[in-house]
Order: C-alpha cells, then sequence, then structure tokens
C-alpha cells in the first residue's frame, strides 16, 4: 500500500465524521427536514471501497448516502446545500437527504426504497457491457435490503450475463430495529451470493485498510470482465437508524464493544504503531534515501501538530459549506417544473 | 403506405429505431429467440444479437429496473412487459424510479427509456390478465403515455418514444395486434400526444382512446343512421392530454360523451370529464356522460365480460339519450 493513502483515508474518515456529527445539530435545529439517515461507525466501508474505485466507475447508493457522495467526490457544499433543500444543491434541492445525485461524480442515486439500487446498478453495467469499457459499478446495499425480491433477481441476471458489478453489503446487524438474526434465515449476506455462481468474501468493514485492499482486488477482477463480485462488510452503525430513531433496541454493552473497534481510532493507532522507519520505507520499495526522509518527517508532522491542522481544516471545510448552504436560495417552482421536464420546452407534444 | 397489423407496425418502429441508434436495446420475457410473445420483436434477435434484444428472467421488477438504470447511463431500453398487468410486479421501478429520478436529480438525469405493454380486455382472460392500468399511471407525474388505436400510431409513436429523453409507456390493447391498416413509414409524424379527431360532426362531442376508439368509430356510424352526426377524437395519449383538440370540438358540439374501456370509478374518464367541464362548461348543453367498464373485476364468463365493457351499441345508446336530453341510468354499484 502507498504511504499516502493511509493519511488520505484518515483525512476523509474524519470528513465523514465530523461532517456528519454536524448534519445530526443542523437535523436538531431544524435546518434540515425529512429522514436523516447518518453513517458513524461505517467510515471505514465508503472510504475504502471508493478510494479504491476508479473515476469512471458507477456509484448506486441507498438513503444513509451523504458518505459515499462525499468520497465519490461530491462536492461538501453541494451534499450540505441538498441536505438544506436548497436549489445549489447537487439535486437542485428536489431530492434531499436520501436522494443525492451527481451526475458528474457518476453518483447515480441515493434510493429511499429498499432494494432499488440492485436494479439501477446492473442498468448501468449494462450499458458499460455493452460499450465494452473497463469500468465498473459499484452497489451499496445494507442487510436488511437481501430479503428483497429485486436481490435475488438481479444477482441471477449479473451473474447470467456477467456484467460488471460490485455489490457492496454494508452489514451493520440491524434492518432498521430488527437484528439480523431475526430478520435473515442466512446471517452471512456474502454466502448467499453462491446461489448465483458469484465469488463473494467477508470483509471487517471496521478496518480501511482490509476494505480498500479487497475491494481494489475484486473491482480488477470485475473490470477485467469476470463478472460480478460481492463483499459483505461487517460494521456497525454508532447512532440510531435515522434521526427518528433514538436506537433503544441495542444495549449499551453492544454499542460500547463497537466504539472500542473505532475505524478512526483504530486508523490513528495504526499509523502511529507503524510510525515509518526507515526500514519500513526501504521495504516500502522507495527508491532514494532522500525520498524516505522528506516522507518521513512529513509524516512525523502529521502523527502531532499535523492531526490538528488536520482537524481544523476539516472543520474550516464544513463551516464553510454550511455558511454557503444556509446561504444559498430556495429552489423555486419553475425549478421543479424544470426538474419534472427538463426535456419538454424543446419538444411540441401536443 | 402498406397494409400492416398493429404488431408488424411496432415491430417495424423498433426495427427502424435499432437499425438507426445502437444504444436501442430492448429487454423482456420471450422478446429474443421466441419473437414476442405477440410477435411484436420477432426477427430482431437474428438481426440485433442477444445482447441488444436480451430475453430476461421472469424478474419484471428488476429487469424494468434494469431499464432505469441502463438509461441513465446512456442506453435507449425498451422494457416489454408481456402485459399491463404484471407491470404491477414493475410498479416501483416505473413509479419510484423512473418517473422520479429526473426531478428528484434536480433535472440532472434524463430517462430516455420506453415501456411497452399490452393491456386490456381480450378474451376470457379472467381477472388478473385483463386489466386497464392507465388510473394508476396517469396520476403519475413524470410519466408520459401514449396509447395508439391504429397501426399508423403503433409506429409512429413507438419511434418517438423510443427518441424522446422521458419514460414513456406505450399502452397497446391486445385486441389490436391483429387489426390491420395503413402504414406510411416516409410519412411525418403529429406530435406524440396530439390527439386527433377521427370522425367529424356537429350533433356531438366522444372522446375516446385506443381500442375504444375504434369502437366509438362504430357507434358514430350506428348514430348517424339514427340521424346524430358524432364527432370523435381519438386522444392517442393519456399523458399529457391535447385538452384544445377537445375543447374545440365540445364548444362547437355543446355535449361531451366519454368512452373508455376502463372502469367507471376514479378512471381516466373521470379526469376528461372534469378538465373539459372546467374548459367547456358553458358551451355545455348538458353534464358530460361516461360510458365505462363496470366497477369489477373481469369476470371469465364470456357473456358477463362482453356486459361488463361498453360495446358500440352502449355509446350509441348513450349519446341518443345525452343529445336528447334523456337521463341513462348509471350502473353504480357500490
Amino acid at each position: 500500500m502507498e504511504r499516502e493513502l493511509p493519511i488520505q483515508f484518515l483525512r476523509d474518515m474524519l470528513r465523514a465524521r465530523r461532517l456528519e456529527e454536524r448534519l445530526a445539530q443542523e437535523y436538531t435545529q431544524g435546518n434540515i427536514g425529512g429522514f436523516l439517515h447518518l453513517y458513524p461507525g461505517e467510515e471505514a466501508v465508503a472510504v475504502g471501497v471508493l478510494h479504491a474505485a476508479e473515476p469512471g466507475d458507477y456509484i448506486v447508493s441507498t438513503y444513509r448516502e451523504h458518505i459515499h457522495a462525499l468520497i465519490a467526490g461530491v462536492s461538501m457544499r453541494a451534499i450540505v446545500a441538498e441536505l438544506f433543500g436548497k436549489r445549489t444543491g447537487c439535486s437542485g434541492g428536489m431530492g434531499g437527504s436520501m436522494h443525492l445525485f451527481d451526475a458528474e461524480h457518476r453518483f447515480m442515486g441515493g434510493y429511499a426504497i429498499v432494494g432499488e439500487t440492485y436494479p439501477v446498478a446492473i442498468g448501468a453495467a449494462y450499458a458499460v457491457m455493452l460499450r465494452g469499457l473497463p469500468e465498473a459499478v459499484i452497489c451499496f446495499f445494507g442487510d436488511g435490503a437481501v430479503n428483497q425480491g429485486t436481490f435475488h433477481e438481479s444477482l441471477n441476471m449479473a451473474a447470467l450475463w456477467q456484467l460488471p458489478v460490485l455489490f457492496v453489503c454494508e452489514n451493520n446487524h440491524y434492518q432498521i430495529g430488527t437484528e439480523i438474526h431475526r430478520h435473515s434465515a442466512v446471517t452471512e449476506v456474502y454466502k448467499r451470493a453462491g446461489g448465483y455462481g458469484i465469488p463473494a468474501e467477508k470483509v471487517d468493514g471496521m478496518d480501511v485498510e482490509a476494505t480498500y485492499r479487497q475491494t481494489r482486488a475484486a473491482l480488477e477482477q470485475v473490470r477485467a470482465g469476470q463478472g460480478p463480485r460481492l463483499l459483505e462488510f461487517e460494521t456497525y452503525r454508532y447512532r440510531g437508524h435515522s434521526m427518528a430513531d433514538p436506537g433503544t433496541y441495542r444495549s449499551a454493552a453492544e454499542v460500547s464493544m463497537y466504539t472500542a473497534q473505532d475505524p478512526i481510532a483504530a486508523e490513528m493507532r495504526s499509523l502511529s504503531l507503524h510510525y515509518p522507519d526507515p526500514e519500513t520505507l526501504h521495504a516500502l520499495g522507495l527508491e532514494s534515501c532522500e525520498t524516505l526522509c522528506r516522507r518521513y518527517l512529513d509524516h512525523g508532522h502529521l502523527d502531532t501538530q499535523g492531526l490538528e491542522a488536520l482537524e481544523a481544516e476539516i472543520q474550516q471545510e464544513i463551516e464553510d459549506a454550511v455558511q454557503y448552504a444556509q446561504a444559498a436560495a430556495d429552489p423555486t417552482l419553475e425549478d421543479a417544473w424544470h426538474a419534472l421536464q427538463p426535456n419538454w420546452p424543446h419538444q411540441a407534444l401536443v | 403506405m402498406e397494409n400492416l397489423t398493429y404488431w408488424q407496425a411496432l415491430n417495424r418502429a423498433l426495427d427502424a429505431e435499432m437499425a438507426a441508434d445502437d444504444t436501442v436495446i430492448v429487454l423482456g420475457e420471450d422478446v429474443g429467440l421466441f419473437g414476442g410473445t405477440y410477435r411484436v420483436t420477432e426477427g430482431l434477435y437474428a438481426r440485433y444479437g442477444a445482447q441488444r434484444v436480451r430475453d430476461t428472467p421472469i424478474s419484471e421488477g428488476s429487469f424494468t429496473g434494469l431499464g432505469v438504470g441502463a438509461a441513465m447511463a446512456g442506453l435507449r431500453p425498451v422494457v416489454e412487459i408481456m402485459t399491463v398487468n404484471f407491470a404491477l410486479l414493475a410498479l416501483d421501478a416505473i413509479i419510484n424510479m423512473a418517473a422520479k429520478i429526473p426531478f428528484m436529480s434536480g433535472g440532472q438525469y434524463a430517462m430516455p427509456l420506453t415501456i411497452r405493454m399490452p393491456g386490456g380486455t381480450a378474451h376470457q382472460l379472467a381477472a388478473q390478465h385483463s386489466q386497464r392500468l392507465e388510473h394508476t399511471l396517469m396520476n403519475v407525474a413524470g410519466l408520459r403515455i401514449v396509447v395508439p388505436a391504429t397501426p399508423q400510431d403503433a409506429y409512429w409513436q413507438l419511434r418517438q418514444a423510443i427518441r424522446a429523453d422521458d419514460c414513456v409507456i406505450v399502452l397497446e390493447h391486445e385486441l389490436l395486434n391483429f387489426e390491420q391498416g395503413p402504414v406510411d413509414e416516409l410519412a411525418d409524424a403529429p406530435p406524440p400526444h396530439r390527439a386527433i379527431v377521427r370522425r367529424s360532426g356537429h350533433d356531438l362531442t366522444i372522446v375516446s382512446y385506443s381500442r375504444m376508439a375504434n369502437q366509438a368509430l362504430i357507434a358514430a356510424e350506428q348514430l348517424a343512421g339514427m340521424g346524430i352526426d358524432a364527432e370523435v377524437i381519438d386522444l392517442r395519449s393519456l399523458s399529457p392530454i391535447d385538452w384544445q383538440t377537445c375543447v374545440d370540438s365540445v364548444n362547437r358540439t355543446g355535449f361531451l360523451l366519454i368512452a373508455e374501456e376502463d372502469c367507471r370509478f376514479a378512471g381516466a374518464g373521470a379526469e376528461i370529464a372534469a378538465s373539459l367541464t372546467e374548459r367547456c362548461f358553458h358551451a355545455l348543453q348538458a353534464p358530460p356522460l361516461r360510458v365505462a367498464a363496470l366497477d369489477l373485476p373481469n369476470p371469465y364468463n364470456k357473456t358477463l365480460e362482453q356486459q361488463i365493457i361498453p360495446q358500440p351499441e352502449d355509446i350509441a345508446v348513450a349519446a341518443q339519450a345525452l343529445v336528447r336530453g334523456q337521463r341513462i341510468p348509471q350502473e353504480d354499484r357500490a
């Protein structure tokens, strides 16, 4: 693994965590309406998976998708503005928290009906297959979504036609408030892929390096035309299902057990544990002693004041995004008609 | 100009668009090797191959959703749902996804998706295979719905649907598939949602669509024998509806009769009656009248099946009563 990656991972995981914490505040202050499904605890999945993706890959996500959008490259300003329902939001203020879209980043939406991501993903994959491009489609879903008919229908078609899709299960063990052993006869999601001949693996979703590594390997196979792959990431959300859910169905002990495995804390620990000494850098295959020393110093700085600076920089980005969203204009009714009928003014339909 | 059946016209339209544009793909149950349950995709598999003419599993929800995703990624999919009835399994993809993604994305994503579905009352197919679904789909903002009644319109409107950047539902009628009519493949098509006056008359306006428009024409001939000159408008489209053509006619005749095969309650006719009353209230000499199916699931029994959907005679009787100021007992059983 390249040396910059752990720093990028840490940076993006902190961006994700701090943004969602801020969004929870904005929600309680009434700046965000509707349902708000937050991601803390699951960052290592989004960050690892999406760092392993290429810019040309398509992403299809669920209603817990702010961080997927963020890591996929959608600007924080556009995300927060959308959550505030503003005209400059990434969906023009028409979609809100559960429907982030950004065509430029091939972010094909957050979907609020459980099980909708699979067919959209295999459809995009069908287009990729017809064009013969080395692109992949990343399809997110939760453990609660594997009992929808579309899961089975779409896995079958993806395998049958060897479509370039990576199915990414974020198994946080809960279908809203129902624990997995109470909603699924087979609780290891990856085993279900075997029924369709799709190679699948279970990955520690709290370890960002593992999520990155396994995704990278799977995507290489998908892009090489070897058909779909499925990865099940074992993870955990610290909060309730949405801001409307206090999460009282989980014991304090259970939550704290997973918080102890906190992916961000783990990443910070691993950075300091693997603080690069000359031998490590040499083993990484870096070419010159000078480069090694420079990086050594760089990484050394990050470990102390560098981290504080990183946090401050992230805080600044969030502040900027929230201010931008607050100042942004609301969409007009004209905008709504345009969103519904973007092509109509140019056509004589009647 | 040649004489084609309705299914042949649809087949020619698909062939023309697939030849013109590599991004057009067809998918559905038995559309490939078998050539389509109603022969509409006959020959396309041999011409364009298995990737562009895709036989799917019986997975309506997901293959229609696949069409949505493929449309978002730049293809122009034509999804065939074998009959309207099975579209109920795909309503999530149609209503929650295809109709709403352009809007929810703030207009970023177009939805160049065509969904074909033959439906209507055929011959004793019973309650689960004889439905009309226009009432459900008309109420969904973000869908366009065309309802061709002739082979020529089937040809034109399917081609236009495929070229459209919106989701267009092509509601075909199972009993029209083997009806013949002239098709001019070179003529300029009217706009896809413009209504057409199929018969001019000055005593009353009959507004109808799909197969029932043809039934209304038969009724108009019967009425002519009774000295009543009916104007018959074939809407050709249920969303949007070309109100101007209807308003012009009703303002001239002063009487509005709506003929539909769907159930009366909350059906397409209710919208047509309400909208035209709002627009033509002062020109109307009597309240609008609807001739529609009884609010019943289709009975299997042949006689009963014929009784619940309007026949040309029913349309003629209602028209006669309307212009002569007689009351018609409504078959409301609720």
